[in-house]
């Protein structure tokens, strides 16, 4: 008898050590976060105050992102992609190289444009001053922002003149870096490895589909197309192609990718124009490597 | 801290058994907040109230421009039903009512338990870029009437510039009374949207009421800049009526600009102008449908604009109304007028102001004038008719999520006419408002 109530008190007594702990953890993570609430942003001549954005982000945010920006807002267990967790400090778009932090002009325009293919709406309607607050208060839920600088953005060379070569060396490229694999041989998102891919928080994800004509999560220009896989999308399975790709390469990769687009572009008409026919050269691949 | 915070409770508990409310046609719809799982104070100021996100919104065709807006996307639960009422407990006083056992005027104060009517809103898109909006109302007793009944058509040709809506609607008034936070029945509503002179026969001018007709509307892609022109019968929104054969047409536009940590300021205008009989044919002594006649002319012009100073904003509303002399004497035309008999023409203002403590927690006051200018019949005290309102409240709403509205709801409002008394003294009277507010 004594034997079990020594137990059932050791028990007990690890289970409240371990509340505690959690309790003390939790109550020191908000307590860090409050004290950088003197976090601020900068957007061309404007500076964001995290302190002004409590209020908007009660208002806008908080029912998804969480009271702690951990993505775990009352929303979180009904949407799918989950919201994003400020906590890490790791975000899809950015203009600075893979494991960098954003520049706060890339959260900002992730705030502005919103993000397709998922629950984030554009908040443009909130003046430039509100977002740039937001910023702000994005950035106090992560240390990472104390302690490290925004990474270098990455460079963009001006884009070459769209020829039929370009369109057909994009196919290589695509090609030869795989990209097939998880965007299918077609570029339609159904690769083989598509259906085992998940996000840094081990939660499936799905791979861009070109043929359904949505946006890019991270803009919709050209430019943007660029940049999404030279910076790559940190946080989910696709990496950047910096070291692997040259820059005129990756411009024929943005012709190529356009090509795949439901869209009317000059990429698309060329391919019909040359023949070019979306998965024939990826099609041959796989069965190559067989 | 536990004691002061069941005090707290019980006071909550306490203040809600006494509120009370009385139901607008207010339009806050949680089913989209639901289906984009957003919390109500995404879109609204507090709601009904539309913030700028909210106002975008609703003039894209309730689509947020996204991959979510279109009916494929939506989960097979989702259902595009919104239901709001508002139990309440309320207390009306009126000054000088004319008692018969007393032979004199005597105030008359009532108080007690009541419900308002109920609210029953349906809207989304059917398809990209083609919205509807039903909304069902009815009084205390359940009779029910259509508020708004339109389906819109959005960005024709690709273009935000280019949207219609057909059907019954709410005027384009940027500061709009249906999604006003005031509720009280006395003096709870937008008086300059509702003004009619004294001994004036025109009901068909009231900018705050919905009317059957169609409206273009169009807005810059960030709804900063926005234009509307609308044409709809001469009928203040109700059906078969006799003299609906005529027309009336509103116009309103509005500029938004950023000034800086203040917020984004909206400035704007509006104007209605429009015809509607005096007279009508009967049949056996009964109007007849359609057989509206002696057409006059009325105008309601003015400025409105929506300011904030960080945590507080005030939505200021001008206006310069004009009944043509057959409409301000209640002559039907072509009858002759009383001799001298002009136009009744009038100004009037309010400033609506909120101060937002939280999106949870709204104190909002309004302060209302309207003066006669001139009255149709000369000799006619110059302020008969003038009015004076001023309401006072909050609003308070202790849960806030993305599936349904709850409001916690205390106001009190005054007003006064002058020389509307049964002896030709002003007339005033209050209102006090406890109540709830919700919606799913």
């Amino acid at each position: 008898m004594r034997r079990m109530m020594l137990n059932g008190s050791l028990v007990l007594t690890a289970l409240v050590t371990i509340a505690l702990c959690s309790l003390s953890w939790g109550q020191a993570t908000k307590a860090e976060e409050d004290q950088r609430l003197g976090m601020e942003s900068h957007i061309g001549k404007l500076t964001g105050h995290a302190t002004s954005a409590q209020g908007n982000y009660r208002r806008y945010c908080v029912g998804c992102h969480g009271e702690l920006g951990d993505g775990e807002g009352e929303n979180a267990q009904w949407l799918e992609p989950k919201p994003r967790n400020f906590t890490l400090g790791i975000f899809k778009c950015r203009s600075t190289t893979t494991g960098t932090l954003p520049l706060d002009s890339d959260l900002f325009d992730t705030i502005g444009r919103g993000l397709d293919s998922s629950n984030m709406p554009s908040w443009n309607p909130l003046s430039a001053q509100e977002r740039a607050d937001l910023v702000a208060y994005v950035k106090h839920f992560s240390a990472r922002f104390v302690t490290e600088k925004p990474g270098t953005p990455i460079e963009i060379p001006k884009k070459p003149e769209l020829t039929a070569e370009r369109l057909k060396a994009g196919q290589e490229v695509f090609q030869r870096v795989e990209c097939w694999k998880c965007h299918g041989p077609t570029g339609m998102g159904n690769g083989p490895s598509a259906a085992t891919l998940t996000d840094d928080q081990n939660r499936p994800i799905a791979p861009y589909n070109f043929h359904d004509g949505k946006r890019f999560k991270c803009g919709t220009t050209d430019e943007d197309l660029y940049r999404i896989f030279m910076t790559g999308l940190d946080g989910t399975p696709m990496p950047s192609w910096s070291d692997n790709i040259k820059p005129d390469e990756a411009w024929d990769l943005v012709f190529y990718l356009r090509s795949l687009q439901p869209m009317k572009s000059k990429e698309k008409e060329l391919a019909r124009q040359i023949g070019l026919k979306p998965g024939a050269a990826a099609a041959a691949a796989p069965a190559a490597q067989q | 801290m536990t004691s002061a915070r069941n005090r707290f409770a019980s006071g909550v508990l306490l203040a809600s058994i006494f509120l009370l409310f009385a139901a607008s046609d207010a339009n806050a719809l949680p089913a989209f907040a639901r289906k984009y799982g957003l919390r109500c104070s995404a879109c609204h100021e507090a709601w009904p109230m539309l913030n700028y996100f909210g106002q975008k919104f609703k003039d894209n065709g309730y689509q947020l421009m996204n991959d979510r807006d279109a009916p494929i996307w939506q989960n097979n639960g989702y259902w595009p039903v919104t239901i709001r009422i508002t139990p309440s407990w309320h207390r009306e006083s009126t000054d000088k009512v004319a008692v018969d056992q007393t032979g004199g005027q005597q105030r008359i104060t009532s108080h007690g338990f009541d419900v308002g009517g109920l609210d029953l809103l349906s809207g989304g898109t059917l398809d990209k870029n083609l919205s509807f909006l039903f909304v069902l109302s009815s009084d205390e007793n359940a009779v029910f009437h259509f508020e708004s009944v339109n389906a819109r058509f959005d960005n024709l040709f690709g273009s935000p510039w280019l949207n219609v809506k057909v059907g019954k609607f709410e005027l384009d008034n940027i500061v709009s009374e249906k999604r006003g936070l005031t509720l009280s029945g006395s003096g709870g509503g937008f008086q300059l949207y509702h003004f009619i002179p004294v001994g004036d026969s025109n009901f068909v001018g009231q900018i705050g009421d919905n009317q059957f007709g169609l409206e273009w509307m169009g807005h810059s892609a960030n709804d900063r800049t926005r234009i509307s022109a609308s044409v709809f019968n001469s009928s203040d929104g109700n059906v078969d009526l006799p003299g609906s054969n005529s027309y009336t047409g509103f116009f309103a536009g509005s500029q938004a600009f950023e000034l800086g940590k203040l917020g984004t300021q909206r400035v704007g205008f509006y104007a209605m102008v429009g015809q509607a009989p005096t007279n009508t044919l009967t049949s056996g002594g009964e109007p007849i449908p359609g057989g509206g006649f002696g057409n006059k002319t009325f105008s309601r012009v003015g400025f409105n604009g929506i300011f904030y100073l960080k945590k507080l904003d005030f939505q200021v509303v001008t206006q310069h109304g004009s009944d043509d002399a057959y409409f301000g004497t209640a002559t039907a035309a072509p009858d002759a007028l009383p001799g001298g008999a002009r136009s009744a023409v009038w100004n009037g203002a309010f400033v609506e102001t909120h101060y937002v403590h939280n999106p949870q927690l709204v104190f909002i006051q309004r302060s209302e004038w309207i003066r006669m200018s001139q009255q149709a019949i000369p000799g006619t005290p110059s302020n008969l008719g003038d009015i004076d309102n001023y309401v006072f409240g909050y609003r308070y709403m202790p849960i806030m999520n993305s599936r349904a509205g709850f409001a916690i709801h205390n106001e009190y409002s005054w007003i006064r006419q002058r020389g509307t008394a049964p002896d030709g003294t002003d007339l005033a009277s209050s209102s006090v408002l406890l109540g709830f507010d919700f919606d799913f």
